[in-house]
């Protein structure tokens, strides 16, 4: 962090103290959200999203591949993230970062644990499956990139079309008509700890100020995943309070994403 | 998880497969200061885990663009011996998972470190799993907290970790391998026991707000032997009294 952040930090939190969230937000409202699903077409499925300043993009691929040996019978799903030099002046190549690694895996957390993709209904033969690959693309980091890709990888699955299989490990990709079998949908919220105050979906300032972060992803009646981190803390009743927010907030996001479809 | 079709039944009668009650821990054995060249050490034994953790430091933080001039940096690595688990030889070199395992132990070291006392330095904690049977990230963490006691490092607190799971409609404390596969959901946890604050949360599987409430009680009420443990552990080492050998 340099000189400009610490100064932006001390003023995030003197506003706080007066209950005030730097962009006027509720302190639990999320920044507007905007969903471009289909933005790549040679994908099976993509979406952008826009969670306020940050934009990312989720591309889905489908492609023929072994089936895992625990689960013969199951397509394969792997997630990945990362976080473009592009995105942000201290965001750089190389290796993927213990932050981008974290990102994808809270993402397939959630996504897996609520079972939102039939899995059984990629298994094609005899150790041949439908393999799943969601690519979280960060393009512009502006704070929350839990919920942004989490967004943006439901609604990449929500628009995604399966390609047919012609034999052989070859799928055709000319020919995508069906859409891929989904059982549920999960809704991400994170929030951050700022000295004495807790808020739902961080911006860049805000992050920088947060003492301790959790998310808490949710399929609207269960909590499927969470995941705290930075090096503060959070008592057992405020996660329990935050867990009753995740939940009512489930809805909100739920129809965005589904009038986003249409 | 593995698949649910060749699911054993974990629970039988009330009790589990190793005849654990729902409440009860593994056996947990805490060895401070086993070795000779880190700073501070701790070997764990909990079930069938079996942990090294080591601690180097403070030293000057390298390279040198990593320095904070006003507090201490914590690097930490979890890794998982090749030979550890039951079944196929393990890939060497960290995975995903054990880096994002040792991200979210650093932070939660980060909360109880004094970091503000060692500045422009950094603290290495080291996690070496030399055998597992589940909850190998909540052991590591138990091993460490005594680690860096034994190493002198300034701290808030000994802190622990333990992590509690569901299975069926049970809610369980410290599962082992077999029921970490099976299990509808595991949520480990990491707590300072001074203030019961959360230090390291991660959940994934299906759980009411009511079993996140219950699972979190299980855990603060699971830490009182485990605080123990990890004291007795360094007063064996360190105290003067009749059990220390006055190191």
């Amino acid at each position: 962090m340099g000189a400009f952040d610490i100064v932006k930090s001390n003023y995030i939190k003197e506003l706080l103290a007066k209950g005030v969230r730097e962009d006027g937000r509720k302190t639990f409202g999320f920044r507007s959200i905007k969903i471009t699903p289909g933005a790549i077409p040679h994908a099976e499925g993509s979406a952008m999203v826009d969670l306020g300043g940050t934009r990312v993009l989720v591309g889905a691929k489908v492609q023929v591949e072994e089936p895992m040996p625990d689960t013969p019978k199951q397509g394969n799903l792997m997630v990945s993230a990362e976080l473009l030099p592009l995105a942000h002046a201290e965001f750089e190549s190389g290796p993927p970062s213990p932050e981008s690694i974290e990102l994808s895996r809270v993402v397939d957390r959630g996504i897996r644990a609520a079972n939102c993709i039939d899995l059984e209904s990629l298994f094609i033969e005899e150790g041949k499956v439908w393999a799943v690959f969601i690519d979280i693309y960060v393009l512009n980091y502006d704070g929350n990139l839990f919920d942004a890709a989490t967004i943006a990888a439901m609604a990449a699955l929500m628009n995604a079309k399966m390609p047919v299989y012609k034999g052989e490990d070859k799928a055709d990709y000319e020919k995508r008509e069906s859409p891929l079998k989904l059982k549920s949908a999960v809704v991400s919220t994170t929030f951050a700890k700022i000295e004495n105050s807790i808020l739902l979906d961080p911006n860049i300032h805000e992050e920088n100020a947060a003492d301790a972060r959790v998310t808490i992803v949710t399929d609207g009646k269960s909590v499927r995943a969470m995941q705290k981190g930075l090096g503060g803390s959070f008592s057992t009743s405020e996660i329990e309070s935050l867990v009753d927010v995740s939940l009512e907030k489930y809805n909100e996001v739920k129809s965005v994403l589904e009038s986003s479809m249409k | 998880m593995a698949s649910k079709a060749d699911k054993p039944e974990l629970i039988i009668g009330n009790k589990r497969l190793d005849g654990r009650g729902f409440n009860d821990l593994r056996p947990l054995k805490v060895e401070a200061s086993v070795l000779k060249n880190a700073d501070g050490s701790a070997y764990v034994e909990w079930g069938n885990n079996k942990i090294l953790a080591a601690v180097f430091g403070p030293k000057e933080a390298m390279p040198k663009h990593v320095q904070d001039p006003v507090k201490a940096i914590i690097k930490c690595k979890y890794s998982m011996a090749p030979f550890s688990s039951m079944g196929e030889h393990g890939r060497s070199g960290p995975n995903r998972r054990a880096i994002e395992i040792s991200k979210v132990t650093r932070e939660a070291f980060e909360n109880v470190v004094m970091l503000n006392d060692y500045p422009g330095s950094e603290i290495d904690i080291f996690i070496e799993v030399l055998q597992s049977d589940g909850g190998t990230r909540a052991a590591g963490i138990t091993a460490a907290a005594v680690a860096l006691a034994s190493a002198g490092i300034h701290m808030k607190d000994l802190i622990y970790a333990v992590s509690v799971g569901k299975i069926g409609e049970e809610l369980v404390i410290d599962m082992n391998m077999i029921e970490d596969n099976y299990s509808d959901s595991d949520m480990p946890m990491a707590i300072s026991p001074r203030n019961g604050d959360v230090l390291l949360l991660q959940m994934d599987g299906i759980m009411s707000k009511s079993e996140v409430k219950k699972g979190m009680a299980m855990v603060l009420e699971a830490g009182k032997a485990i605080s123990k443990i990890q004291k007795d552990a360094l007063n064996k080492v360190y105290s003067r009294g009749e059990n220390g050998n006055g190191v």
